[in-house]
This record gives C-alpha cells, sequence and structure tokens, in this order.
C-alpha cells in the first residue's frame, strides 16, 4: 500500500531529525511534515483514555472548505470585471475569465502562505516547539481580502507584519489580540492607502491604464455611496451574487452564505457571532433609515449585508474563536456591536468608506472586556448564592 | 413523585463491547491488592510487613494524619509483598489468600438504633471509611465533619458503564441498610440519583428518608457532581459526601452480617473483550483470570483500564482492580500513524464535532482506541467544553485560572464544584488536545493546601 512505503520511508530518515542526530535543529519542520503526511501514533497517557478524532488542522480544513465558494468566485469575477474594463464582452462563467483570475490570484496566495508559513516554521524552530496550524486560515484570508492589482511584495510584508507583530510576539496560535488577516489588510491601507481604496484597484489592469474603455469607472458600489452617487449602485440581486468590483473574496453574498451554512453546519464557525452581526448592522442601518436626510442615509438597511465587505467580515474574521468573544453569552454583545459599528464607519465617517475591518479590530480589543462582564455575572450569581445559605 | 433534572448538555459515548448481563464466578489467583494511590487526600503509611497472617477486615495501611482512616485485607491470608515506586512512592500492598473465611468482627446490627459515633466506628474500622468522598477537593472524607448532605448516583452514564441495578440485584437489604448508616452521619439529607428506567428499581426505589431525584440526558447526568450541582451547589465553606452504590452495599453488610465482607461484582468490558459480562469477585482482585482467553485478536496491543475509559487507571494485565472501581475496561492502543487521517471524509472517525462524515450516523456504536488523535496545542477553538459540561461554570476561564495560580480567581468559578470526572468529557472532545483533568487536580490540591 502506498501509505506503508511512504511510512517506511519516513521512519528511514526519523532519526536524523531527533534528538542527536545531524538535522536534529529541524526537528520541528520535520514533525510538522511528518504530522502533515501522518496523523501521529500518540496515545494518551493521562486523564481520559479516548479522544475526539478532531485536531487543528481539522477545524483549519473546514474553514479552507467554506471558503472555497468565494476564492473560485473571486477568480472568476477578478477575469470578468477586467474584460469588461477592457470593452471584451464577456459571460461571468468563461474559461478565458477563470483563467485570468487563476493568474492574477494565485501569485498573491503563494506570496501569503510562504512569507507566513515560513515565519511560522522558523518560530517554532526556535521555540523548540511543534508548528502550530493557525496561519492555514490566515494565509488564504489574506489574499482575499485585498485589491486584485495590490503588488505582490506588499503581501509579503504585510503577512510578515501580521504574523511577526500580531501573532508571534503574543505566545504563537491561541494568543494573539487582534485578527491576524486584517492585521495585514490594516497594515497595508495606513501604509499605502493609494493601492488600497480609490476607484482603479479593485479590477486588474485599471491601474495601468491601458486599453480601459473610455469613461468606465471601477468604483465599488461602497465607494459610489460614499461620493454621493447612491443612484449608480446595482441592484440587489447583483449586489447579492456579487458581480462587482471590490475585494477578490467579499464581494458575492452568495459565496460567502454557502460558506456560511459550511461553518455552521460542521459547528466550526459561531452562528451566534454571524447572527448578531447581521442584527446589529441592520439595526444600525435602521437608524440611519430614521434620520434620513441624505440618499446614503435613506439607503434601505438591508442592503448593507450586501455591500462591502460585511458579510465576508462577520461570516470569516468575526468567527475567529481566539480574537472573538469567548464566552457564549458575550458572543452576542460581541457580534452585535461588530455590526453596529461597521455600519456607522461606513456611513457616518466620511474618511473610511468601508468600516468592517477597523469595526471587527475594534472589538476585538473589547472582547476581553465583554467576557469579563459575563464571567463576573457567573462569579455574583455564585456568591449570591452562598450568601443566602447563610 | 419525585423531582424531574433534564440534563441538556453532555454527550453519550457508546462503545462497542458493552458487558452482558451475565454473572460468572471465576476461579481467582488468590492475590488481591490495596493501591494507594488510589485514595486521593490521604498520606498512607504501611502497617504490616510481608509474610504477616492478616484476616479479612485486619489493617493493612493507615493514613498519618487521620490514623483512625484505615485500609484492610479483604481476605485471611499473608502479606504477599509491599511495592515502591520511585522515591519510595506506596503503590500497592498485595495480600494472598488462604481460603479461610476469619475475619474480624464488627457490630451486628440495625444503624438506625446506633449513635452515629457507633456507625462512623464500624465504618472505619471494615476499612470502608475511604468509600466516602467529600466534595470540595473530590478527596477522602473526614471523619471529624459532619456534611451538609450525602448524594449517591444509583447509575452511571459513562461509556461501558455497569447496570448497578443488575450488581445490586440480591442486595436490595445491605443497600437500604448502608443508606440506614450513611443517615446517621450527616445533618441533612441521603439523596439518591436515578434515571429514566430506574423508577420501579427492586433495588433502589422505596427506601425510607431518602430523597429521590430523576436526572435524565446524555453522561455526565451519572456523575454525581453534576446532580449536586442542579439540586444543591456546593458553596464555599460547605462540605457534602458522596458515594457509589456498592459501596453503600459494602457498607450495609457489616452491619447485617457483623463483619466486613468484600464480595465484589464488576463488568469486563470493551471492544478488545470477546465476551463481556460481569464477574463475582473481591475487591482488590487480580484482573488476570477474567483476561484470559477473552482477548480478541488483534494487531493493536490492549489497553487495560480499571474504571471506565474517560477516569480510569491504566494496569497491565496482571494489575489489580481499584478500590472504586466497578468496571475494567479493555479498548485498544491506538499507536499507529494514520495516513492524511485528518484530511480524509472520515467516515469511521468518532467525533462530537460534524467534522466528520461519521456524523451522518449519529447513533453507530464505536471501536475507540487510545490514539491522542492530533497534537497538544493552544486553547483556541470557543464553545467546545460548554457543549459537554452541564453546569453553570465556565470551564475554559476556570482552567486558565489554575494554570496562572489565581487561588481567588478559581474559588469565584467554581472550584468547589467539579472534580475530574465531571471535566472528563471536555478533555475527550477538545480540539487542543490539553490535559483538562490534569490541569484541574492540580488547581483543587493547590486551593487545598491554600487553605488549609
Amino acid at each position: 500500500m502506498k501509505a506503508k512505503k511512504l511510512r517506511q520511508l519516513v521512519d528511514r530518515i526519523k532519526p536524523r531529525f531527533e534528538k542527536g542526530g545531524k538535522l536534529s535543529i529541524l526537528h520541528s519542520t520535520f514533525d510538522a511534515f511528518e504530522a502533515f503526511l501522518f496523523v501521529p501514533d500518540k496515545v494518551t497517557h493521562k486523564g481520559a483514555h479516548i479522544r475526539d478524532n478532531i485536531d487543528l488542522k481539522r477545524t483549519m480544513t473546514v474553514v479552507l472548505i467554506a471558503l472555497f465558494p468565494a476564492l473560485v468566485f473571486g477568480m472568476l469575477n477578478t477575469g470578468y470585471q477586467h474584460f469588461l474594463a477592457i470593452g471584451r464582452d464577456l459571460p461571468f462563467f468563461s474559461w478565458q475569465g477563470l483563467g485570468f483570475g487563476f493568474v492574477k490570484v494565485l501569485p498573491i496566495i503563494v506570496v501569503s502562505y510562504v512569507t507566513g508559513l515560513g515565519i511560522e516554521f522558523i518560530s517554532a524552530q526556535i521555540k523548540g516547539h511543534e508548528v502550530n496550524e493557525g496561519f492555514l486560515v490566515s494565509g488564504m484570508l489574506i489574499p482575499l481580502i485585498m485589491p486584485v492589482d495590490v503588488p505582490l511584495w506588499m503581501v509579503a510584508i504585510a503577512t510578515a507584519f501580521a504574523v511577526i507583530f500580531g501573532k508571534e510576539i503574543f505566545g504563537g496560535t491561541g494568543m494573539n489580540v487582534f485578527n491576524p488577516a486584517l492585521l495585514a489588510r490594516v497594515f497595508l491601507f495606513f501604509s499605502y492607502p493609494a493601492y488600497m481604496s480609490g476607484d482603479k484597484v479593485w479590477i486588474a489592469g485599471l491601474t495601468k491604464g491601458t486599453g480601459i474603455v473610455d469613461g468606465f469607472s471601477g468604483a465599488t458600489p461602497l465607494g459610489e455611496l460614499a461620493a454621493g452617487h447612491a443612484d449608480k449602485i446595482p441592484d440587489l440581486a447583483t449586489l447579492f451574487l456579487g458581480t462587482i468590483p471590490g475585494s477578490i473574496g467579499e464581494t458575492s453574498t452568495l459565496a460567502i452564505l454557502i460558506g456560511a451554512v459550511i461553518l455552521i453546519v460542521t459547528g466550526i464557525g459561531s452562528w451566534k457571532i454571524m447572527l448578531s452581526g447581521a442584527i446589529g448592522a441592520l439595526f444600525m442601518g435602521g437608524i440611519f433609515n430614521l434620520i434620513g436626510g441624505s440618499s446614503y442615509l435613506e439607503l434601505p438597511f438591508y442592503y448593507h449585508l450586501f455591500l462591502g465587505g460585511f458579510a465576508f467580515g462577520i461570516v470569516f474574521m468575526a468567527t475567529d474563536p481566539v480574537t472573538a468573544s469567548q464566552t457564549e453569552t458575550g458572543k452576542w454583545y460581541y457580534g452585535f456591536f461588530i455590526g453596529v459599528m461597521s455600519i456607522l464607519i461606513r456611513v457616518a465617517n466620511p474618511a473610511y468608506p468601508e468600516g468592517v475591518m477597523l469595526a471587527i479590530l475594534l472589538m476585538n480589543v473589547f472582547a476581553p472586556l465583554i467576557d469579563h462582564f459575563v464571567v463576573q455575572a457567573n462569579i455574583r450569581r455564585r456568591l449570591k448564592r452562598a450568601i443566602h445559605k447563610v | 413523585m419525585p423531582k424531574v433534572v433534564k440534563i441538556r448538555r453532555g454527550l453519550d459515548i457508546r462503545l462497542k463491547g458493552q458487558a452482558f448481563k451475565s454473572l460468572t464466578k471465576p476461579e481467582l489467583t488468590g492475590l488481591f491488592a490495596i493501591k494507594p494511590p488510589d485514595f486521593k487526600g490521604l498520606d498512607l503509611r504501611v502497617l504490616v510487613k510481608p509474610g504477616a497472617a492478616v484476616v479479612a477486615g485486619t489493617p493493612i495501611l493507615a493514613d498519618k494524619v487521620h490514623p483512625d482512616i484505615v485500609l484492610v485485607s479483604p481476605v485471611a491470608g499473608s502479606v504477599e509483598s509491599v511495592n515502591r515506586g520511585e522515591r519510595r512512592k506506596l503503590l500497592s500492598v498485595v495480600v494472598r489468600s488462604s481460603g479461610s473465611p476469619d475475619s474480624v468482627a464488627l457490630i451486628q446490627g440495625d444503624p438506625a438504633r446506633m449513635e452515629s459515633s457507633q456507625v462512623k466506628d464500624q465504618i472505619l474500622r471494615a476499612g470502608l471509611w475511604p468509600a466516602l468522598i467529600q466534595r470540595p477537593f473530590g478527596i477522602v472524607a473526614r471523619p471529624s465533619d459532619v456534611p451538609r448532605d450525602i448524594f449517591i448516583s444509583c447509575f452511571d452514564s459513562s461509556p461501558l458503564s455497569p447496570d448497578f441495578d443488575f450488581i445490586l440485584g440480591a442486595e436490595k437489604q445491605s443497600f437500604a441498610e448502608g443508606i440506614k448508616a450513611l443517615a446517621k452521619l450527616t445533618s441533612g439529607k441521603v439523596h439518591l440519583g436515578l434515571t429514566a428506567g430506574q423508577a420501579d428499581s427492586a433495588v433502589f426505589s422505596n427506601i425510607p428518608s431518602v430523597e429521590y431525584t430523576c436526572f435524565n440526558g446524555p453522561h455526565p447526568a451519572g456523575n454525581t457532581g453534576v446532580q449536586i450541582h442542579h439540586l444543591a451547589p456546593v458553596n464555599k465553606g460547605e462540605i457534602v459526601w458522596t458515594i457509589t452504590p456498592q459501596l453503600v452495599s459494602l457498607i450495609g453488610r457489616t452491619f447485617i452480617l457483623g463483619r466486613p465482607d468484600f464480595n465484589w461484582t464488576l463488568a469486563l468490558a470493551g471492544s478488545r473483550i470477546a465476551k463481556p459480562q460481569y464477574f463475582q469477585v473481591k475487591t482488590g482482585a487480580q484482573v488476570s483470570p477474567l483476561l484470559k482467553g477473552n482477548l480478541t485478536d488483534s494487531e493493536l496491543p490492549p489497553r487495560i483500564i480499571s474504571g471506565t475509559v474517560l477516569t480510569g487507571s491504566r494496569i497491565d494485565c496482571y494489575g489489580f482492580l481499584g478500590f472504586y472501581d466497578s468496571l475494567v475496561s479493555v479498548i485498544p492502543e491506538g499507536n499507529y500513524f494514520d495516513f492524511f487521517g485528518w484530511a480524509l471524509p472520515g467516515i469511521n472517525k468518532f467525533s462530537m464535532s460534524r467534522t466528520f462524515l461519521s456524523s451522518l450516523f449519529p447513533k453507530r456504536s464505536w471501536d475507540l482506541d487510545t490514539n491522542l488523535n492530533g497534537g497538544q496545542r493552544a486553547f483556541v477553538v470557543t464553545g467546545q467544553y460548554e457543549k459537554v459540561l452541564p453546569m453553570d461554570i465556565h470551564p475554559v476561564h476556570l482552567l486558565k485560572a489554575i494554570l496562572v495560580e489565581d487561588i481567588d480567581k478559581m474559588e469565584e468559578l467554581g472550584i468547589y464544584e467539579v472534580i475530574e470526572e465531571d471535566m472528563a468529557l471536555c478533555e475527550v472532545v477538545c480540539t487542543s488536545k490539553t490535559d483538562v483533568q490534569e490541569i484541574l487536580r492540580s488547581g483543587l490540591d493547590l486551593v487545598r493546601k491554600e487553605m488549609s
């Protein structure tokens, strides 16, 4: 059997990486590759003798599967928007479109993973620990929230920044305060704003400008709304499908919804955060509708769920368990405030057409505080019970 | 009508090899052991030397701090060996039976008519005092304490657990007698926890002066800790005692017979057992005769556990039954590499999460092995422990308070209400393979040390 031969091969080279072996310096790397190929033969020694089959690799794999629709749609959309811009009227589903999108998106993914995993492997080796799988998901999230024309060297330093300052200095996977993928984006947003915002960066080739159709606008619907052109945004069906300009993975609410269902059915993503986020957004949108006064404020409140990066953020970023609220009650408040803040920043703040990234990072800071109040309530219940007995 | 409590959170793990309800009396090896590591909170000193003659009920170990808490020989014969491990830690005292029925003499009579101090004295002299476990901390009860209540769970919801109605089928009188004795020791009530189907139990129902409550739901509904939490949680400064049904019956027998009697029924179960069934042995029996010719053929070696797969201790095939255990579980070792196991659809992989295709078959039973199924990681996933802990406690926050040794926080978060068995399921379902039970025990020991 292929697996047996592979196992024998690994067993033959394994001693070189163990203590005393020639390559023992690289043992974390070897262990990571061995664990990738084979679930280890370690058995339980303390506590419960049986264990659930789930592990972090499996959890991350499910998230990657959930991201897949958004990724494929993103590639197709990249091709479609590009060909629209240069005047070639290709349908959405075309081989040229997919091929173009694939060739544009794949390098960004490769740069993200190579940089991120490279740093993770080196950190694990220095510490002498096992390589943690945390970056498996962040590595896919980072490309999906980038504009398609982002220079690759920027992706590399943003990823390095996110992994080092967003994770490793705190102690690695499970210890970080901020969502690493969002840190990468926010780093680029504030350092190279011209490459991360505006009307040209969202469609491949628009920044260079060669061969673009006269009068073609690459503005995203949020960009139009921020400029006061509420009449120029597409209809709800188009917004839902996502055949609009935007970051690579964020445009199709439909593709993201499929991902959300996968996350909820498998129990990996918190439906509480997703639902309360949607409620918060609708709530804030509703308040703006009541205030009224401009075409943006009067945009029907439910449009906000389909615009910009809200759907992507609330399904894949806000649900990151390490940086979200960790108590079940806390998750309701956490998601709700992300929804409220996203729409508030979007509509009320002229400097930021999109508020999701900042809202999530802000709530990452407040998540422990929310948990603190929930745990305090639990502590008070216990104390009250003790006092009543006396 | 007893009160009914519905337990919603938890997980029933159906394992293959549930014991058939048939009772055999096997030929035992004649060796019986008392194992000091079984007894939490006791610092034991051995009282006899190898070769000394003993009868059933002769004290062979005594606690250094509370010398009236003794452990006795279950049979008449001679001391075979005193076994120590690293740093002279006492591991076991083994007694060889001579077959003689000699035993010490105790009081024969109705405990309801005795003074509580006499009842206490009898239990202590019979070597059965360690049967009483105290909450908080899950240590052996102190004879000087008077507990607020005594709680007994009449069913075990753990995987492969024995049916106490079957084990105590002929022991209704001794169980009832044991309850009468226990009632003398507390200022409060004796609580019995039953489950659906035990309402007309021949053994457990219709005992006067006890509080009955019915607990329905998945494991850990049968855990005494969970039952206490739902009836009358343990607050700071309170002490309650718990005891398992078969040990209650042993206490009862001392009053009926006027001498200690250590006949014990256990279930042998698990997927590596060819004929899982019940055996009548004595406490501390050697398990080898039960396993002889009873193991299935397999490439994987067996793991023999005295107790349940969640909380039991590992023994080898010549090992001895633990003092508190009515079950010996035998499952395959999982020391094999699984090619891409974490990535494949996994139709045969057990999981509480729904990330494997096996979730399509929720009612099936499993042949689980001891593979860790992943490497140890930091706490990442949230909400997982809460799904299997039916208590108003934040488990991860409690564990983190223990890891940073914040005693005030541990108290505030409810460390007095849990012991390892209550959080064993959290350890099973943990994505990060955290040593939950070990962390919890270190926290309990730390708080107990600081409080004394």
